[in-house]
This record gives structure tokens, sequence and C-alpha cells, in this order.
């Protein structure tokens, strides 16, 4: 593989990366239309919903450990979070049981 | 500035060890495919959106078009379209700051300029560029150092990266004792889990996105009436 079609690549997912972001400030240069206000005031709840699912999308209920790390380490994370409501503990605390459950506990 | 920045840091430190580790991780497998840290810097600069990333490793090996690339990038990064529209008004008065905002505007800087507020004697413009600024510095530092260390981390990482999960259900939890109304919450895990189902875990998250945007401008009437008038900008 030549350098320059990896530099290609690069620019190309690049430059698509920048057009996503850019383009609702493009289509909106005229002040913003009120639906678009009432998306930017909802959306954000709906969107972290949505990427939880996301980062959960390849967990398999199915078969062993039926996705019990991701719910213990997950339910840790919320139980944490509505006790103490420190971000760095919540997520320290949630990822180290995480490891500790899919290392130790749910090895094989 | 230099105040923006203090403000800034503690804010960003779970965007630090998430970006870090994801960086470290994606820097590893880097250096599995031959590219040194000039490679993983360049990158990351060039394109600078972590899961996007991670595809387009498999994009290097070649059997790809450029269109083929252009697509995927489109659908894998379709999510920031909405992104932007939360921050149009607030980013406009930033000057020319702004092109970095939009340029550096990753799913762990928006979760982090939705739920911050400057703190009082700081600008808000200031410390959401120091924001952003202080993300993109942790994921190319990781991603160097990815491929620099390689397989000589003394302990196995295996799970580290439900940093990024942990984040996520964090600003979650943060919402929704914040909003009024559940149903954007609730409307976006349902979409997200039906279409996980129906269309599995590759091709689910751009639809899921469209049915939420769609089932939200649906539903204003009520949701506005329970969020009440006021924030409206």
């Amino acid at each position: 593989m030549s350098a320059w079609r990896v530099v290609a690549v690069i620019a190309v997912v690049g430059a698509v990366t920048f057009l996503t972001r850019a383009a609702p400030f493009w289509f909106f240069k005229r002040g913003t239309p009120r639906w678009v206000n009432y998306l930017g005031r909802v959306l954000p709840p709906a969107i972290m919903a949505i990427l939880v699912v996301y980062c959960l999308r390849g967990v398999s209920l199915l078969t062993y450990p039926y996705g019990l790390p991701e719910l213990l380490a997950g339910a840790a994370v919320v139980g944490l979070h509505l006790w103490k409501k420190n971000n760095l503990i919540s997520i320290l605390g949630g990822t180290a049981l995480y490891m500790v459950l899919v290392q130790l506990v749910f090895a094989g | 500035m230099k105040k923006a920045f203090r403000a800034a840091f503690p804010v960003t430190v779970p965007v630090l060890l998430g970006y870090l580790f994801v960086g470290l991780a994606f820097g590893v497998l880097l250096r599995q495919g031959g590219y040194g840290p000039l490679w993983a810097a360049g990158m990351s600069a060039a394109v600078y959106a972590g899961s996007m990333q991670f595809v387009m490793l498999n994009f290097l090996g070649g059997g790809f078009s450029l269109v083929q690339v252009a697509l995927m990038t489109l659908a894998v990064n379709f999510r920031h379209l909405f992104y932007g529209l939360s921050f149009t008004e607030r980013f406009r008065q930033m000057g020319k700051k702004r092109w970095y905002m939009i340029y550096s505007l990753t799913d762990e800087t928006y979760s982090l300029l939705c739920s911050q507020r400057a703190p009082e004697g700081v600008e808000q413009g200031q410390f959401f560029f120091a924001i952003a600024l202080l993300d993109e510095l942790y994921w190319i530092a990781g991603a160097v150092l990815g491929t620099v260390v390689g397989g000589l981390l003394p302990f196995d990482t295996t799970g580290i990266d439900f940093a990024m999960t942990a984040l996520f259900i964090v600003i979650a939890v943060e919402q929704w004792q914040a909003y009024k109304s559940r149903f954007p919450a609730l409307w976006g895990a349902g979409c997200a889990l039906a279409c996980l189902l129906l269309l599995g875990p590759d091709k689910f998250l751009i639809p899921a996105l469209l049915l939420a945007v769609l089932g939200l401008l649906a539903c204003s009437r009520p949701i506005v009436k329970k969020l009440g008038e006021e924030g409206e900008q």
C-alpha cells in the first residue's frame, strides 16, 4: 500500500468528518430556525442514551457471560454517581470494576 | 486564557483518562500495522474522531475505493450533524475560534460542552475552547504513546475501554436529573434498542438517530410544554 493512498484515505476521512461537524453551521447561516433550537434542547439526552446503547452494542445477552459485566459495572457507575456526584469517581470505579469482572470473575 | 485552562482541566479529567486509554489502544493497533508515532499524530490531528479512526484502520489496507471510504465516514459520523445543532448560536459568538470548535466537536467534547458551564470570572467561549483543545491533546498523546510503548504495558488493559461507556452513562444520569421531561432520554433509548434488535450492531446507529429526531419533532408540543418556554435561545 503506497503512502499516497494512505494519505488520500486520511484526507477523505478527515474532510468528511469535518463536513459532518460543520454542516449545521453552514445550513443555518441566517439565524437558527425554531425547530433547530428545539432539537438543540431536546436532542442531547436522546443522543446520550443512544450512545450508551452504541457502546454496549457488542454485548450478547444469550451467551456467557450474558452481559453481566456490563450490567454490574453500569449499575455501579449509576450508583456511584447518584451517591458521590463526582464524574471521576463514577468513571474510574465503574471501569475498574469492569476490568476486574472481565479479567478475573467472568474470564474465559 | 490561562484561567480558562485552569478551570477547564478538572472538568476534562474523565476524558483525559478515556482518551489516553482508547488513544493508546488505537496507537497499539497502528503500530501492529507498521505505522509509527508520526502517523499516529498526523491521523489523529487530521481526522480526530475516535471510533472513525478505528474504522479507518480497515481502509488503509486497501479494498475500498475513496468514494466508499467517504460514504462510510459519512455514515459513522452522521451523528455529528446533530451535535452542531446544539451549538450553532454559541459557536457563532466565538469568532475565529469557532472553526476549531467545529473541527474538534467529538462525542466526548460535545458531552462536556453540554454539561459544563464556565465558573465565575471565566469567559464561556474561552472555557469551551480550553476544554476542546485539552481533549484533543489527550487523544493525540494517547495515540502517539500507543505506537511508542506498543505491547510493553505492565498490566492487562482488557476492559479499559469501558471508561468511554461510563462517561456516557454519567452524562445520561446528570441529564436525567436535570431535565423536566423524561421523554427525550427514554425515546432515544427505545429507538436505539429497537433498531439494534431489528438491524444488528453494525447498522442500527444511523436509523436510531433519524428515528429519534423524527419522534422528537413529532412530539414537540407536549415536550416544550413540559420543559417550559424558558431556555429558548
